[in-house]
């Protein structure tokens, strides 16, 4: 603690004598104090899918390569990123080679070589080694050293968008050296390592108490003999998003802390205390309604969400699936739920810019009441005594189904009462996000289920490629009995047209016909009523107001370019 | 100030030369100042709660997104949440819930409680196995076992009362049937000391049947800790079907209860604190009467004092 003062004191002396710019040393900057309401169990982010796991090792380990702010990539321990011009990606997208940084140093002191990134891939795909990344080395043939800093990855058949191996913050790079031990089902149990990687990253672990605080020191090995600005960092874990964002934004006990989403009109109120300020970086987040396709009558027991139960009564009206998008005024829900962290969105891929569309934005982001009103009159959905549509017998009357959440409970009854307007009747329902999420194929609550009418969640794509992401609406990927309730396409839509185009999709490397066939993709989801996307979410963190250099990014860790961090004298 | 009004009946009773045993109970809970203050409070919330909504006529859930987060005036007495809801109008409806719920989960707490409490105590045989059950139940986790109740229960009961009757049933059984084992560990002990005394042996000695013993003898005596038990189990009920919506287990989320409107307004604890102020007040003195009265019922009930 002296030392420290000492060291502060003497921080202060070299700027007022120097005066220059902000961060002109190493850990001149002090202690930067981080607040994770989920705390951190691990910092192996191939043992742990977490987000806050693969946040908390971004700190100390790094990929080749990672996403910008702006969804570009930029090299970190590679020298650059390969591409076809520059001949580091084969003409026949069978093969990408990359060129590492030539001196990069471990934080113990010992180089860093091709031999670190070829024992990372044997280390995930290793049998029995249960790793949590292991769709990011899918597709991945073998990866050899070319050169000590050279790496040529193949892969078994053509990968239009091959960066994904080695890139991000999910699949950074470990030391052979320190886990040469711990491969295949020998992996848990190498906690030293687990809790203290080796890294190249800014800084290094100095204490980890799981489930509780991370201490680390900075990188005496770092890079950049300048960075980082801070000493120091503890890593707090707990408590909740409203207790963390008041910490930073109201107490100013944290510089950060990350995921703060908390209803607007809440954090309005802490900011007032001038401690603290919000970021959000749009990603690929969508929350949306999906409307079930499939019968989910409860009489129909287990066969209800299936082939089995045949289409449902009402949903599979097409002018039904279109007039409850019109009735919703997105607006209002962004507002009184997301605030700043929230857009009104019609699309399921809202970004990158590239591949976001605007196709559908006329029609679809206004609400039109009457409109909707005019579809069901015409369709033959008469309003009955009680307010709600009813043709042959079937009633527009809905089981809405949710995670349990306070923004998601408020957007439900805003939603409800917005069908209300136009004769559509909604029972809400909630199960617990660990339930819902859980993906237990013995629990009937879970969003792959679906046992409901409707449901809302939100989904987004790793990355900035959106061909994986919509696969997802293909015929066979509907879940069922059949496959554990596994598939992906969640609302059950099915249109042979849809599979073929991604076919397409899947054969084609140039980016501009890529492009436009994910946007025709995205369009054909939104206007046959595959579901009801309703918000653009952004990723919202708290940063306190001296902290400097902060680059939300929502494709990779939010803490992906620590290093350039600063306090502001 | 309580005194005036209670003051008047009291003699015109005692000049009635033939005193009922119910104008002996009135007398002896009218004595205890706090039981009257509880009594006028719990039918006073009763009242509002049952009777308000027929003065306020505001629909609970009627969403106004332009008057969210208003502080209390004229239109709103209580102020609105923060999708511009009534907050008055949730509180009346809310209450009727939360304590129809707590009366109805604490009468079937008590019933169990006391059943197997007199059982177990008074009968030596069935000490053992009732007391081990009850360690069962005081030892199961609770949550897993509410999560298979509601699995296995609750599409029928939706297909049968309709979805808020159907949760309404299902949550009151459930709190019930997990709450009982406190109350019958307490009447146990009672019944175990009250038995060994020499008017149950001169009651037993003069051929009286069991059953008589235990109705009119034994339970008698133990009334004033049934009485605390239900007191107290009035207010764990509310406090456990709130924790139940909270996790999506109880009632639909657009269903306002006491438990369920704190809980939401907790964030909001800065913005407008009406929110949290009047369901946590209506849920404390709610409980705080009740517990008045449960101590004025059992004076009123305690044979020895009636005698002096």
């Amino acid at each position: 603690m002296h030392k420290l003062k000492l060291l502060l004191a003497g921080t202060v002396a070299a700027l007022a004598l120097s005066g220059a710019a902000a961060h002109a040393a190493r850990g001149t900057d002090g202690d930067l104090k981080i607040l994770f309401w989920q705390a951190v169990s691990t910092m192996n982010p191939y043992l742990s899918g977490g987000t806050k796991e693969v946040f908390a090792s971004s700190i100390v380990i790094e990929p080749l390569a990672r996403t910008d702010e702006k969804g570009e990539l930029v090299p970190f321990l590679a020298a650059e990123i390969p591409t076809i011009d520059n001949g580091g990606l084969a003409k026949d997208l069978l093969s990408l080679t990359w060129k590492l940084k030539p001196d990069v140093k471990w934080s113990d002191g010992t180089p860093f070589t091709a031999e670190d990134v070829i024992f990372t891939w044997k280390y995930c795909t290793a049998p029995d080694g249960g790793c949590a990344q292991a769709a990011q080395y899918e597709g991945v043939k073998n990866v050899e050293a070319v050169d000590p800093h050279t790496v040529k990855i193949t892969f078994t058949e053509p990968k239009p968008y091959p960066y994904s191996a080695f890139v991000g913050g999910q699949s950074p790079i470990i030391q052979a050296a320190q886990f040469k031990d711990c491969v295949g089902a020998k992996a848990p149990g190498c906690t030293s390592a687990n809790f203290g990687p080796i890294g190249t990253g800014p800084f290094v672990v100095k204490d980890f108490k799981p489930n509780d605080v991370i201490t680390f020191a900075a990188n005496a090995n770092y890079r950049d003999p300048a960075k980082p600005a801070f000493a120091s960092i503890t890593l707090k874990g707990g408590g909740d998003a409203a207790s963390a964002a008041r910490a930073v934004l109201e107490t100013g006990e944290y510089d950060y802390a990350w995921n703060t989403m908390v209803e607007p009109e809440v954090l309005q109120t802490m900011l007032a205390a001038g401690k603290g300020r919000l970021e959000s970086a749009f990603g690929t987040n969508v929350e949306r309604i999906n409307l079930n396709h499939f019968n989910a009558d409860p009489s129909l027991g287990d066969k209800r969400s299936t082939a089995d139960a045949g289409p449902h009564p009402s949903l599979k009206d097409p002018a039904v699936r279109r007039a409850l998008s019109l009735a919703i005024d997105r607006d209002i829900i962004v507002e009184a739920g997301y605030g700043a962290a929230g857009k009104a969105t019609c699309n399921i891929v809202p970004a990158p810019a590239a591949v976001a569309s605007t196709k559908n934005d006329e029609w679809c982001l206004k609400q039109d009441i009457a409109g909707a009103n005019k579809l069901l009159d015409d369709a033959g959905w008469v309003k009955g005594a009680d307010g709600i549509r009813a043709k042959d017998g079937v009633k527009l009357s809905y089981l809405y189904s949710t995670s349990t959440n306070s923004v998601r409970q408020a957007t439900q009854e805003l939603v409800k009462a917005m069908w209300a307007e136009i004769g559509v009747g909604a029972e809400l329902r909630n199960a617990s996000a660990a339930v819902f999420f859980g993906g237990d194929p013995a629990s009937p609550d879970t969003f792959q289920k679906f046992y409901a009418d409707v449901e809302m969640y939100t989904n987004n794509f790793d990355g900035t490629d959106p061909e994986k992401y919509l696969a997802e609406w293909l015929c066979d990927k509907v879940p069922g009995p059949a496959n554990g309730w596994q598939g992906q396409n969640i609302p059950r839509y099915c249109n042979p047209a849809y599979d073929k185009l991604v076919g397409e999709l899947s054969k084609t490397a140039d980016v501009e016909k890529r492009n436009a066939l994910s946007k025709q993709l995205n369009d054909m989801l939104t206007e046959e009523g595959a579901h009801i996307a309703l918000v653009h979410r952004g990723d919202l963190s708290a940063f306190a107001v001296t902290l400097e250099g902060v680059k939300m990014n929502s494709w990779d860790s939010q803490l992906w370019n620590l290093a350039d961090w600063y306090r502001k004298k | 100030m309580t005194d005036a009004t209670i003051a008047s009946p009291a003699p015109a009773i005692a000049s009635t030369p033939t005193r009922s045993a119910m104008a002996d109970m009135w007398r002896q809970f009218s004595a205890h100042k706090g039981g009257v203050a509880g009594l006028i409070v719990f039918v006073f919330i009763l009242l509002a709660v049952y009777v308000g909504p027929y003065i306020h006529r505001v629909a609970p859930n009627q969403i106004n997104i332009r008057d969210k987060n208003q502080w209390p005036s004229l239109a709103h007495p209580f102020g609105t949440d923060n999708l511009g809801k009534d907050m008055l109008a949730q509180v009346l409806a809310g209450g009727r819930i939360s304590l129809a719920v707590g009366i109805t989960a604490m009468l079937l707490a008590l019933f169990l409680g006391t059943l197997v409490g007199v059982l177990s105590g008074y009968f030596r045989r069935l000490d053992g196995p009732l007391m081990r059950i009850t360690d069962l139940f005081l030892a199961l986790p609770l949550l897993p076992l509410l999560l298979v109740i509601l699995l296995l229960f609750r599409d029928t009961l939706r297909a049968a009362f309709g979805p808020e009757t159907g949760i309404f049933i299902l949550i009151v059984v459930v709190i019930g049937v997990t709450s009982w084992m406190h109350t019958a560990r307490i009447v146990r002990g009672d019944v175990l000391a009250i038995k060994s005394q020499e008017f149950v042996l001169a009651a037993k000695s003069s051929g009286m049947r069991e059953y008589r013993i235990v109705l009119k003898h034994i339970l008698p005596n133990v009334l004033s800790s049934i009485m605390v038990s239900a007191t107290l189990g009035i207010a764990s009920a509310i406090i456990t079907e709130s924790s139940l919506s909270f996790l999506g287990l109880g009632f639909p989320s657009d269903f306002p209860t006491w438990g369920r409107l704190l809980f939401d307004g907790a964030n909001f604890l800065q913005l407008t604190p009406s929110r949290v102020l009047w369901p946590g007040l209506a849920i404390s003195m709610t409980v705080l009467s009740v517990n008045y009265m449960g101590d004025a019922i059992r004076d009123a009930l305690d044979p020895r004092a009636v005698k002096r």
